[in-house]
């Protein structure tokens, strides 16, 4: 029988990343010195599960490397070893090591041997200060190979005699004798003096012994291996059989199941890469309920199937059928994304270790903290958010907070703060980087951006447009405020990964008292609250968070700029028309300005005016995929379906502009609305 | 599922045994595309157009939830455009991307024709029989009684840039 | 009827490739979590041979298989304890408790039958 066993890869993968953030959440609430027995206990079973699991799995690296994790663990709950700063240094270094190990063996990637290694080493050095257990991994290697010394010559004389209790563990001398007659040819002898008379005897004693002659070519480990069970329990004489003749080659036992890493990464690399998501049982049983109302409805509309004419009681039940189906179907819909939703803690919970780190690095004393761990918001969403959250905090670490004499020089407190903070705001999810430090330097970045070209001299910016500079590409944040430690990636790939998820990200700002970054992101990817507009006979879905207001159009605020270009004027500022059926190639009804509409759009910073025929309802509608079965198409972020079963695509906000300013936009526009700096 | 297709087409190839082809008309010919990938007929409906998107990019319907784009081949092959009939139909294909991806697509074509039986050694790689279709985009051609069937390689056809992206597709 | 198990660990990946392997040898397998959740199936219905991580959150196996051993329906049952090499003074802590014996992890699925099937005769 052989069984594959990398299908339970996936299932170990995914509970040893939650194994590792346990860990790493437990040892930041370790207090070194008077360490809590319950955390290092719970810290030791992340662990021990890892490794169990790798070891069965045949991820041996993995195994070898969280054994030495688990022995000092285990030292550490008996109370046979202190818990040190440096060891839960070394332990959170060791997470992120496991981290990387296993995604690299989960994606078929190489393993950095050399970084594993000398991590590997900085354990067991730490193992074998002061402590005897180093001997004990020598030894669980090396009893891998087994004692072959001693063999034996023809077979064994067995002497069995069980406690009394033995069978109170569930053993049976009978099971035992039986794969001891395996190995070889087995004669038995029982002795049953000891058994007490009726009125004494408790049946559930065992009183028989054994006198066994063995005759096999089974060495004394594998004799002694029957009877581990049992060791405690009885007892028990081995000794070999007569002398005579030359035994010939070991006993292999078995062969472990170790070094076979890279097979089973292989063969999983030949499937695809999926995902799973644990969703808890209370989510499952509303579905369950949602489904059984949308049945109930369902027969209840059946009923009405076979009615040849309505009349004014059948109609009214035909009413109500439709008007439950449509909540039953909209609770559904919402249910089912609940399932994709997940508390932001997952994605918060990397930073008490991050800020600590990084504020050690820096010699800067900061707090950290977090609001709104159990806002929710969908899996999808977290998992790509976490990249440019941790750009975010880290940048406020480094070049917003400043350090401690600084501080107290300007009469704040020497420990700067960072709060994190998620909340819902109308649909979407609100998380806020806020710092209590210098505040964004608008002279530097303004005087960055004209050095850069960004900016022309004469332009004149407000503060906000100044602020928003710092997420245009090849603006680098590294020596604008300060140049302590600059990461390489600038704000602009922060700014580009949010776009991707259909969200925002601003900043606002005062010097001395700090910067707030707000990302506003989509609850899931999944569905979109859209404006829908129409133009000529296509219905396109403008996505709601990025409107600001849609207008009608009073001709005298119309200005051309250098002949074919056009802005609008909104109060104080002048905003681009785009007129999406040039945009788009299309016939429209109307290309008369004051007859159509204006839906005036936000997107980074950058406003534009979209000019369309009429504008529909507004309604959620679910995106879908242009690629899956076409391709990407510029302007556009995917189609939906309406309630009539028609395609209408979703405009790309962002996209548009771009392929406005490729089709239109004469190059002296862009000085006028100094935020929409060309890409 | 996807590789299933390809290892019985491997087989069949070698024990030269028949396989099925839906036909279809175009400008009088006759075309043939393995049966195997037809995932069903339909008649032709509106489509939402995309913009900028060549000509023969019809749209993209609702296929039971999934937007499935739609390709004239009168105009991919560059042949008269007609009205569409009563006879128009859109045939949905599955084509394979690569060797994970199978993507949906329909067809717009004048009309089903027949479905052949046809020994794979009656497929022949000819290079030279007169017809207007880019040479690029057939596979062989069969003779079917005194009939002769175009066969196509709707892999290569519905996988130029203009129908998808070059990177691998990562969603869903 | 099919013999019965009891699957006690806290990982769902080892609890899975426990419960598919037996299940392919024919055996009628249950999961539990924990050692509570292993206790309160084990009440609710009779199992032929008890499987046990010794480490789990809320109750040990340690604990577990002490609590068992009280119960008059498990008093000779087989109860495996699965431990590793590192945690050797485990083994005689659950063998005091009560155990049966041990299955060393890691082990492979074969392994676990041979042993299983010694067990259980």
């Amino acid at each position: 029988m052989s069984i594959d066993i990398s299908q339970f890869l996936q299932t170990f993968y995914e509970e040893s990343f939650e194994g590792l953030d346990i860990m790493e959440s437990e040892l930041l609430n370790l207090n070194v010195g008077s360490a809590d027995k319950e955390t290092i206990n719970t810290i030791f079973r992340a662990a021990h599960s890892i490794k169990g699991g790798s070891g069965t799995f045949g991820l041996s690296s993995v195994a070898d490397y969280t054994h030495v994790l688990e022995t000092l663990l285990d030292e550490m709950r008996d109370g046979k070893r202190d818990v040190s700063q440096y060891s839960v240094d070394l332990m959170l270094q060791s997470v992120d090591v496991l981290r990387e190990m296993l995604s690299a063996l989960q994606s078929s990637e190489d393993l950095e041997h050399d970084r594993i290694a000398s991590s590997h080493k900085q354990l067991t050095d730490l193992l074998s200060e002061g402590s005897s257990s180093s001997n004990e991994i020598d030894e669980s290697v090396s009893s891998v190979e087994g004692n072959k010394e001693n063999q034996s010559n023809g077979g064994w004389l067995i002497d069995f005699t069980p406690f009394p209790n033995l069978m109170k563990t569930g053993n049976d001398p009978v099971r035992i004798i039986r794969e001891l007659d395996e190995l070889g040819d087995l004669k038995i002898e029982l002795d049953d003096e000891k058994i007490p008379s009726t009125d004494e005897i408790d049946p559930e004693n065992c009183y028989l012994s054994w006198k066994l002659t063995l005759q096999t070519e089974a060495d004394e480990e594998t004799i002694k291996d029957v009877f581990a069970w049992v060791d405690d329990e009885c007892d028990l004489k081995i000794t070999p059989l007569v002398v005579s003749g030359e035994y010939t080659g070991p006993d292999r036992r078995d062969s472990q199941p170790v070094g076979q890493d890279r097979q089973i990464a292989n063969r999983r690399s030949a499937s695809k890469e999926q995902s799973s998501i644990r969703v808890g049982t209370d989510k499952v049983d509303d579905l369950i309920n949602m489904v059984g109302e949308l049945v109930i409805t369902q027969s209840m509309l059946h009923q009405l199937h076979d009615v040849e004419e309505f009349n004014q009681h059948t109609l009214e039940r035909l009413q109500d059928g439709l008007a439950q189906l449509e909540q039953h179907t909209r609770e559904l819909q919402e249910n089912v994304m609940r399932i994709r939703m997940m508390p932001i803690s997952f994605a918060f919970q990397r930073f008490p270790r991050l800020v600590r780190d990084l504020s050690n690095q820096l010699g800067k004393s900061i707090e950290l903290k977090l609001t709104g761990e159990q806002t929710e918001l969908d899996k999808t969403v977290m998992e790509k958010i976490g990249d440019p959250l941790v750009h975010l905090v880290r940048n406020s670490l480094d070049h917003g907070i400043e350090m401690p004499d600084v501080r107290s020089e300007a009469g704040k407190p020497e420990t700067g703060t960072i709060e994190l903070n998620a909340f819902h705001q109308g649909g979407n999810i609100v998380i806020e980087i806020k710092d209590d430090g210098a505040g964004l330097n608008t002279n530097k970045i303004l005087q960055k951006a004209k050095d850069n070209g960004l900016v022309k001299e004469t332009d004149t910016l407000t503060k906000e447009q100044i602020n928003d500079l710092i997420f245009q590409p090849g603006f680098s944040t590294a020596d604008v405020v300060s140049d302590v430690s600059g990461r390489g990636v600038g704000m602009d790939v922060v700014r580009r990964n949010i776009r991707a998820l259909n969200g925002t990200v601003d900043v606002s700002s005062s010097p001395g008292v700090g910067s707030v970054f707000t990302i506003r992101l989509p609850l899931t990817l999944a569905i979109l609250d859209g404006q829908l507009v129409r133009v000529g006979n296509e219905t396109y879905v403008v996505p709601l968070i990025s409107i600001i207001e849609s207008l009608q159009v009073k001709s005298e605020f119309v200005n051309a700029v250098t002949g074919s270009a056009e802005v609008y004027k909104l109060r104080n500022e002048y905003i681009p028309i785009l007129r999406l059926y040039e945009v788009f190639d299309i016939e429209p009804d109307t290309k008369n300005l004051t007859k159509g509409m204006l839906v005036v759009v936000e997107s980074e910073g950058q406003k534009i005016a979209i000019f369309v025929d009429e504008l529909l309802s507004q309604q959620q509608v679910v995106i879908k995929s242009l690629e899956t079965n076409f391709k990407k198409i510029d302007g556009l972020s995917g189609a939906t379906i309406l309630g009539d079963g028609t395609v209408a695509l979703i405009a790309d906000i962002v996209g548009l502009y771009h392929l406005y300013q490729k089709n239109i936009v004469p190059s002296e526009l862009k000085v006028i609305h100094g935020g929409g700096v060309a890409a | 599922m996807t590789d299933a297709v390809a290892v019985a087409e491997d087989k069949e190839n070698e024990d030269t045994e028949t396989r099925e082809f839906l036909t279809f008309m175009l400008a009088g010919e006759e075309y043939g595309v393995d049966i195997l990938r037809v995932q069903e007929i339909k008649g032709w409906d509106s489509v939402t157009n995309i913009p900028n998107t060549p000509d023969y990019i019809r749209g993209v319907i609702n296929l039971r939830g999934t937007i499935v784009p739609i390709i004239d081949m009168r105009l991919r092959f560059n042949l008269e455009q007609l009205e569409y009939g009563p006879t128009t139909v859109v045939i949905v294909l599955k084509v394979e991307k690569d060797s994970e991806t199978v993507r949906t697509m329909g067809v717009v074509v004048d009309a089903v024709s027949d479905v052949h039986d046809v020994p794979t050694s009656q497929i022949k790689a000819s290079p030279d029989f007169g017809t207007t279709v880019d040479m690029e985009f057939v596979k062989g051609l069969a003779t079917v009684g005194e009939k002769m069937v175009i066969v196509l390689d709707i892999d290569h056809m519905l996988n130029s840039n203009e129908l998808a992206s070059l990177e691998s597709i990562v969603n869903e | 009827m099919a013999t019965r198990i009891l699957a006690v660990d806290d990982s769902a990946s080892m609890r899975q490739m426990v419960t598919f392997t037996l299940k392919g040898a024919g055996y009628d397998v249950e999961e539990a979590a924990d050692g509570q959740q292993a206790l309160d199936k084990a009440k609710g219905g009779k199992f032929d041979l008890v499987l046990s991580d010794v480490n789990m959150p809320v109750m040990d196996g340690i604990t577990l298989i002490k609590e068992l051993r009280t119960l008059s329906n498990y008093k000779f049952t087989p109860i495996l304890m699965l431990t590793t090499e590192s945690t050797g003074d485990k083994k005689s802590e659950g063998k005091t408790a009560g155990a049966t014996g041990w299955i060393v992890k890691p082990f492979n699925p074969d392994q676990l039958l041979t042993t299983i099937k010694k067990v259980l005769g």
